[in-house]
């Protein structure tokens, strides 16, 4: 029987990752994602697990560095300020080629910025973040169920490419109670023979290190490191299209934005619009030939994000559209639907869309 | 039984005495390490310990950024390597994931004292069960030379040309006698290897603080004085010399804090 609970965002994150059986969560507080540290701080220590308050997001970070170098499921999760201090751990992570489950429920910037929703941090995730060539899995949930659904893909997915993924979910979603089902088979961890464990009855010893001081051989690890990301967007493209074959406009959007944007399409549809909504649920890789499609059908896009407008650029990129809009929020505020549908209007009778930030 | 005094004068029926072998701990490769500097004799002074205590097979390094960046490939042990800093944050979650391995960081002045000071206090304070080798020469080497948080006041560097100024750069940090008033820090010593008396003392040291974390005292640290001939700008004896002339005066030797600990019980 398929079991039910209500839950909160960042409760439901804290759950499948015990159930995915990360038992190693290291982090610092920071709203509005503390519900997940207090959720693994309370059920960590009786399920066998190990919750750690560092003292720093940037000690945080390095410890995950450490469990996932020994070979075990580990996580760490905080919001914008404090995610953009982990860069550096996150950099060297990628670079050391070690699975691990990184949250990052967004709030508004830049600086310290509010402790309101935001999703300012697209270009962080999706475009490298800290130093060097590297790519994050970036997931990006709009529901609860999916932050409990894309927890557990995000744990498989890095042991499988062996890679850091990144759930970027956002403060609306981390605070927001929903129905969940906690049903999900766990597939099991795969051997890791690469792990530190100390030598044992091993002939040689593994080290896990991310200098290179050679040309070629670091030239070869970054060759090694692109042919995982361009195989994550060969197998791991995701997406949902909702009414995108006959429409006129598609909303693109992701995360809570999305939630705002399937309102106001069925607002548009109800009105007798021609309007679907295109939402990326992996933002690394972008799922860029699904969405090029849509541009061989559609007249126009409206990218809403709360941000300045950065996944619109890679909309932009992908579809070749001169008729790509955008209508953002941000401080913490998010558009109401009744506010999409005016945009969609505006675009429907050939205005300007009256975004606040671009 | 071998007859000692033979040395040096064997015959070809006696079977040649074993006085030298490489440590069972260490890899049989060429350093990396300028002539005079220290990384090598503590490198071998830890590797013996690890030996003796018979517990080569489950111990782990986690190396820092610095001259000792490349320290595994001189010990014969699985490694992690450290962002600059952050070992202490490292052997944390090695320690826990792995309880029973033998776990510590190897850092520098630089590592541990400046950048990596938040880390290397709260590994302390939360008593986390590894050893740490700091290696205190009061410069940065690898980076050629650079003022480091213990670099003496009057010490010229390439970032402190006119000689370390008290007023302007403060006093330098004695980082052991801080960690030391921490509960969770059970053995704190600073030594030194700049002659055989005190390389002896130097292992002893080390031994106490390896065999502390296998009984799971808490946290232990080894500060060990150590020269860097080449970013001092000194010959390999003058600068055996500045350790135990200048470096020991403003960092005193000894045991700085040995903890009576009662027995754990798991």
């Amino acid at each position: 029987m398929s079991e039910k609970v209500l839950m909160k965002g960042n409760e439901a994150i804290g759950e499948a990752a015990i159930r995915a059986g990360c038992l190693y969560y290291f982090g610092y507080p920071i709203t509005p994602q503390s519900e997940l540290p207090e959720f693994m701080a309370r059920e960590l220590p009786k399920r066998g697990g190990i919750f750690l308050q560092a003292e720093s997001e940037l000690a945080s970070i390095n410890m995950v560095y450490g469990a996932a170098a020994c070979g075990v499921r580990a996580m760490t999760s905080s919001s914008s300020p404090g995610f953009s201090l982990k860069q550096e751990g996150i950099s060297y992570l990628a670079a050391g080629e070690l699975p691990c489950l990184l949250v990052n429920v967004q709030r508004g910037g830049p600086g310290l910025g509010t402790i309101q929703p935001g999703q300012a941090d697209y270009f962080q995730a999706t475009k490298g973040g800290g130093h060097g060539d590297y790519r994050l899995l970036v997931l990006a949930p709009d529901s609860v169920q999916e932050m409990y659904d894309l927890t557990l893909l995000g744990f498989e997915l890095a042991d499988k490419y062996r890679i850091p993924a990144l759930l970027l979910s956002d403060g609306a979603l981390g605070q927001m109670m929903e129905a969940v089902r906690l049903d999900h088979e766990v597939k099991p961890v795969p051997d890791k023979p690469w792990a530190v464990t100390g030598r044992r009855d091993r002939e040689t010893l593994n080290v896990v290190q991310t200098l290179s001081l050679d040309k070629d051989t670091l030239e070869e690890h970054n060759r090694v490191l692109q042919d995982k990301y361009a195989l994550l967007r060969k197998n791991e493209v995701r997406y949902e299209a909702l009414n995108t074959e006959d429409a006129d406009l598609i909303l693109v959007a992701y995360g809570i934005s999305a939630r705002i944007a399937k309102s106001a399409m069925a607002k548009a549809r109800a009105a007798g619009l021609k309007v679907g909504v295109f939402r990326p649920i992996t933002l690394y890789p972008f799922p860029e030939e699904a969405l090029y499609e849509t541009a061989q059908t559609t007249k126009a896009y409206l990218v809403t994000e709360l941000s300045c407008g950065q996944m619109v650029e890679d909309v932009e990129r992908v579809t070749h559209s001169q008729q790509v809009h955008f209508y953002g929020r941000t401080g913490g505020n998010l558009p109401c639907a009744d506010e999409l549908f005016d945009q969609i209007l505006r675009i429907m009778q050939g205005k300007e869309v009256g975004g606040r930030a671009r | 039984m071998q007859d000692k005094t033979s040395k040096g004068q064997l015959s070809v029926q006696q079977t040649p005495e074993k006085i030298f072998a490489i440590t069972e701990g260490l890899q049989d490769t060429p350093t990396h390490y300028c002539p005079g500097c220290h990384h090598g004799v503590i490198h071998r002074l830890v590797a013996e310990v690890v030996a003796e205590l018979d517990v080569l097979n489950k111990t782990i390094l986690v190396e820092p950024v610095g001259c000792s960046v490349l320290a595994h490939n001189y010990f014969k042990m699985d490694c992690v390597q450290a962002a600059h800093g952050r070992a202490p944050a490292v052997a944390t979650a090695v320690k826990r994931v792995h309880p029973d391995a033998v776990v510590f960081t190897y850092q520098g002045d630089g590592d541990l004292a400046a950048i990596g000071c938040a880390e290397i206090i709260h590994a302390a304070m939360r008593g986390e069960r590894f050893t740490t080798i700091f290696v205190n020469n009061a410069i940065y080497g690898m980076t050629g030379g650079q003022m480091a948080p213990t670099t003496l006041e009057g010490q010229v560097t390439a970032t402190s040309p006119y000689g370390r100024s008290g007023a302007h750069a403060g006093a330098p940090i004695r980082m052991s006698e801080m960690l030391a008033t921490l509960d969770g820090a059970k053995y704190v010593a600073r030594v030194a290897v700049n002659t055989p008396a005190n390389i002896k003392k130097a292992k002893a040291a080390i031994k106490e603080a390896f065999a502390r974390q296998l009984r799971g005292d808490g946290f232990t640290i080894v500060e060990v004085l150590s020269a860097c001939p080449t970013g001092w700008g000194m010959s390999p004896v003058a600068a055996d010399k500045f350790v135990g002339e200048s470096l020991m005066k403003y960092f005193p030797l000894g045991t700085i804090k040995a903890a009576e600990v009662e027995t754990h019980g798991a």
